[in-house]
């Protein structure tokens, strides 16, 4: 199943918000179907890592490569627009607040990209969604609006939303951090789900049991660096680094 | 003289016909501010400098001078550059135009107060940014800004009554009219102002059954 192995390619990414450098020269190969979980404090710049694999905030130095192309390749503004755009229908993304849009059904939200950017039909859309919302256990939802959806629901919904575009990868940024406990099991289920369909993920979380139990891979990150990375059983048990064993202690005192 | 209201159903047609034009220039002008208003707002927040400069001086004409003023020169001042409209499209043009900025600011607010994580959601599902502020932003936007558009568009009503002195036969110069014919100006003002407040309250249900529609999606 990893027949690429960088199928997801970031090289010497580096990152600045003026003098702060929050990325430090990172790089990190993701094979096709390998699911990579980043771990670290707040502020160590694990969002800022994944959210620069669609551009959604840019390196100030680096490449990004998915799939043999390069994401961030530099093109006159009108070029660039339309080749990012293409490339974010390859990525889908889960955010710690849902995002959804508020003004749309659930179905409207799963079906208005895939309407829009790949020309379906009213019918098609509509079969499109029926599949993913349930993929995600929320079809008889499909015409709730978000404000009648739990924080879970909508979280399940908005990770539809995102696999109806067909993307090669997956990204999720702590999409389960912003829910209540006993919400946070059905979403880690529909992703374990997706990991059972060998679907390419990288995952920021919190949660070092989930962590543990779905990825091949865990990165901890401190500061702008990857400190350590390695299969989970490695990094959870048996830390080599210093940094990596002190955030664990204080991470899962703090869990219990 | 006293008063005599039995006099009104003589000259109720006109009235009526008078009402009807302020009804059709009320909501000509409405829409015209409304997708006008969109517009400038979109022109004020994202346009390039170039566009957006010209812009801001058409901006600051319709809030800084008056709107009667305004009406005279888009009626009397145009035909001199060639430009002859007639009085009910110039009527819709001032009014539609001098709301349209006033709904452009509430617009703006209220845009640059969907959250951030709209746009982004939209962009990372592959939608470009005008798209995204065309089916994820502005939607959003106007659902919120719906009650205080409502507000201006009672001012707009009003002041329709303006549009009068270009020689529109809306309801305030029908009255007049009538007047005229009939030196009963009480009795006529009246009536106007009764029409004027039937029609107010029309355009108060309608605001509150789109507020209705849109409350269930938030």
């Amino acid at each position: 199943m990893t027949d690429n192995p960088e199928f997801v390619q970031i090289r010497h990414a580096q990152k600045s918000f003026g003098k702060l450098e929050v990325l430090k020269d990172i790089s990190l190969n993701v094979a096709r179907g390998q699911i990579v979980a980043i771990i670290g404090p707040s502020g160590s710049g694990k969002s800022t890592l994944l959210r620069a694999i669609n551009d959604l905030d840019p390196l100030t130095g680096g490449e990004v490569w998915l799939d043999g192309v390069q994401v961030n390749k530099t093109l006159p503004h009108r070029q660039y627009e339309a080749h990012i755009n293409a490339m974010r229908q390859q990525v889908g993304m889960v955010f710690q607040h849902f995002n959804l849009f508020p003004h749309m059904t659930a179905r409207e939200n799963v079906t208005m990209a895939p309407k829009m950017l790949k020309g379906l039909s009213n019918d098609e859309a509509d079969k499109l969604a029926e599949e993913q919302l349930e993929k995600v256990g929320m079809l008889d939802r499909m015409e709730y609006y978000p404000s009648r959806l739990s924080g879970g629901q909508k979280q399940r919904v908005a990770i539809a939303r995102a696999l109806a575009m067909k993307p090669k990868l997956m990204l999720f940024d702590e999409a389960t951090s912003a829910l209540d406990p006993e919400l946070v099991d059905e979403v880690n289920q529909v992703m374990k789900k997706l990991a059972e369909e060998h679907m390419t993920m990288i995952i920021v979380t919190h949660e070092m049991d989930f962590a543990a139990s779905v990825c091949d891979r865990v990165l901890f990150m401190d500061q702008g660096v990857v400190v350590e990375e390695g299969p989970p059983d490695v990094v959870f048990r048996n830390p080599s680094k210093d940094r990596t064993r002190e955030f664990l202690r204080k991470h899962l005192a703090g869990a219990k | 003289m006293g008063l005599d209201f039995t006099i009104i159903p003589k000259y109720l047609d006109i009235i009526l016909l008078g009402c009807a034009w302020t009804i059709g220039i009320t909501i000509a002008a409405a829409i015209l501010s409304f997708f006008g208003g969109i517009l400038f707002a979109v022109i004020a927040l994202y346009a390039p400098w170039i566009i957006r400069q010209p812009f801001r001086l058409i901006e600051w004409m319709f809030m800084g001078t008056p709107l009667l003023l305004q009406l005279f020169l888009i009626y009397f001042g145009l035909v001199q550059i060639g430009i002859d409209l007639p009085a009910f499209v110039a009527g819709v043009i001032g009014l539609g135009l001098h709301f349209a900025v006033y709904n452009s600011e509430l617009i703006q607010t209220a845009i640059l107060s969907v959250d951030k994580g709209q746009m982004e959601a939209a962009r990372t599902v592959g939608l470009s940014r005008s798209q995204a502020l065309r089916k994820v932003v502005i939607p959003q936007a106007v659902r919120a800004v719906i009650p205080p558009i409502g507000n201006n568009m009672i001012a707009l009503l009003k002041d329709s009554a303006l549009v009068s002195v270009i020689g529109v036969s809306e309801l305030t110069l029908s009255a007049q009219r009538v007047i005229g014919k009939t030196y009963r100006p009480f009795e006529f003002y009246i009536l106007a102002a009764a029409f004027y407040y039937v029609i107010n309250l029309c355009m108060e249900w309608v605001q509150r059954k789109i507020e209705r529609r849109i409350s269930i999606s938030r």
